[in-house]
């Protein structure tokens, strides 16, 4: 049985509901940025106005006012953001219990079930769309398809405040004629790779040899081949249904840009600390490790590595953090963010082969466990390492409790 | 254009809804609210706010009554 399957896109999110609450600034250019004494202060989302002349999603802020000197800068307000996702949410949940989001202004909701209560796709689409506008005051657009990557196509063709059917007739003329970096999974690299073999178009990966991508691209090519065909089978995922864990992992920009061993040492220990705190909140070890680099001049890479046992102990990953990035880091440029990341999960009371000759890691992870009760009842800088005292500037966060909003995988 | 914010005396019943029964204006002046004759989520764009909305009768009038986050409006 075909589905019908709507994606849900609020439009310019940040920017809207800072208009929403100051009507003053509706009829200028916007942009929501983050804070910029704490080196966060790029555009986060900008209104339409301020989409027209030239402003992007992640750009510094000096850079933004350049192209635009009438630029209006707003702090974001995250607790708000977090409010009108929830409540889009029970607008949704009026017609399905099938809801799954993509990110915190993004939704796919299957409403195959519900379509002799409320009509067509696109009618609930647009009474969606409707509801939006009046109880909420901002505007969405709507991608209506049978499968999750159509629906999604659907939503981004038109802007703002919009419903758009991609059905199995219309498809060839709509999806395929987009180049093919609108595709869901095809970034940068991807792109450049199929446009050395002459794909442009998701038409013309559609159209290609599937045996030959898979040559080209690995598995992917199978995975891209078929999203472009509209064969995606993924289920939208039901309602409150736990996504299961794949990798646990913070990051960070930094105060001030790093320029030694020492510093980097420190940032990492900050967010080991915090990666391994998670992981045994979980119940899980992580077999892997994996850094990412950005220097200042926005040039970034990751590289991993494996633990020889499977470990939640800040020390193990942090220490296996600063083993990768001197492996990798020659020093040319200083650094600006740092992120660390345990992957290869496992659960906690698994089994594992001990080490013959090496102490065991019990005595760690007893001890691991006391500071995270400490902390729980005294606070989180109750109890620290004494390296952090080196720089209190540097260390002075704690990634675990500052951050709410996590980036999100399809493939979940 | 905009909001102006008020004082409200409201019931709360067990249930947990709210019934504003008057409210204190900018002058002083109390107004009695006859009755609600309509509740429901909603943004305002004139006042520039969001949140639930009273429709109430005030003095034979209709008067569109908001409460955000426990902060009463009225639009301007």
């Amino acid at each position: 049985m075909s589905r019908t399957i709507l994606h849900v896109d609020l439009n310019n999110f940040y920017a809207s509901v800072e208009c929403l609450y100051r009507p003053e600034l509706r009829d200028k250019p916007v942009a929501v940025c983050g804070d910029a004494e704490a080196r966060h202060g790029i555009i986060l989302a900008k209104n339409q106005i301020a989409k027209l002349v030239g402003i992007k999603t992640g750009e510094a802020i000096w850079e933004a006012k350049l192209k635009c000197p009438g630029l209006v800068t707003v702090s974001a307000n995250f607790r708000k953001y977090l409010q009108f996702s929830r409540q889009a949410r029970e607008i949704y949940a009026d017609y399905t219990d099938q809801i799954e989001s993509f990110g915190i202004d993004e939704c796919w909701i299957d409403v195959s079930g519900s379509l002799q209560l409320f009509g067509s796709g696109s009618d609930i689409a647009d009474t969606i769309r409707k509801r939006f506008r009046e109880e909420l005051g901002i505007t969405a657009s709507a991608g209506v398809s049978w499968n999750k990557i159509f629906a999604k196509l659907g939503s981004d063709m038109q802007k703002p405040d919009a419903t758009t059917v991609i059905t199995k007739e219309n498809y060839r003329d709509k999806v395929w004629p987009l180049p093919v970096g609108e595709l869901l999974y095809v970034g940068r690299s991807t792109r450049q790779k199929l446009q050395n073999r002459g794909i442009y178009t998701i038409g013309d990966l559609a159209n290609r040899d599937v045996h030959r991508l898979r040559l080209l691209l690995g598995v992917w090519g199978e995975t891209l081949w078929a999203f472009a065909n509209g064969l995606d089978s993924a289920p939208v995922r039901l309602n409150g249904e736990e996504s299961l864990i794949k990798s646990i992992g913070n990051s960070t920009t930094t105060v001030r840009d790093l320029v030694n061993n020492t510093e980097v040492k420190l940032v990492f220990y900050v967010l080991a600390e915090s990666v391994a705190a998670r992981l045994r909140k979980h119940g899980l070890k992580c077999r892997t490790v994996a850094i990412s680099v950005r220097n200042k001049e926005l040039y970034s890479f990751e590289r991993q590595g494996k633990l020889q046992i499977p470990s939640f102990i800040s020390n193990n990953i942090a220490e296996k953090a600063m083993e990768l990035f001197t492996t990798n880091y020659i020093w040319d440029k200083p650094i600006r963010s740092l992120g660390v990341r345990g992957a290869d999960l496992v659960t906690a009371n698994g089994h594992i082969q001990i080490d013959l000759f090496e102490e065991d890691n019990l005595e760690p992870e007893t001890l691991e466990q006391t500071i995270d009760t400490i902390r729980r009842r005294f606070g989180h800088y109750s109890v620290q390492r004494c390296a952090m005292l080196l720089d209190r500037q540097l260390t002075g966060f704690n990634p675990k409790e500052d951050h709410t909003i996590h980036p999100i995988s399809y493939f979940k | 254009m905009g909001k102006v914010h008020v004082e409200v005396v409201a019931q709360h019943d067990k249930e947990g809804r709210i019934r504003p029964l008057s409210l204190l204006w900018e002058d002083g002046r109390k107004f009695p609210i006859d009755r609600v004759l309509d509740i429901r989520q909603a943004a305002s764009l004139k006042a520039g706010l969001q949140g639930m909305r009273y429709t109430c009768r005030i003095g034979g009038k209709e008067v569109y009554l908001f409460c955000d986050e426990g902060k009463w409006f009225i639009e301007k």
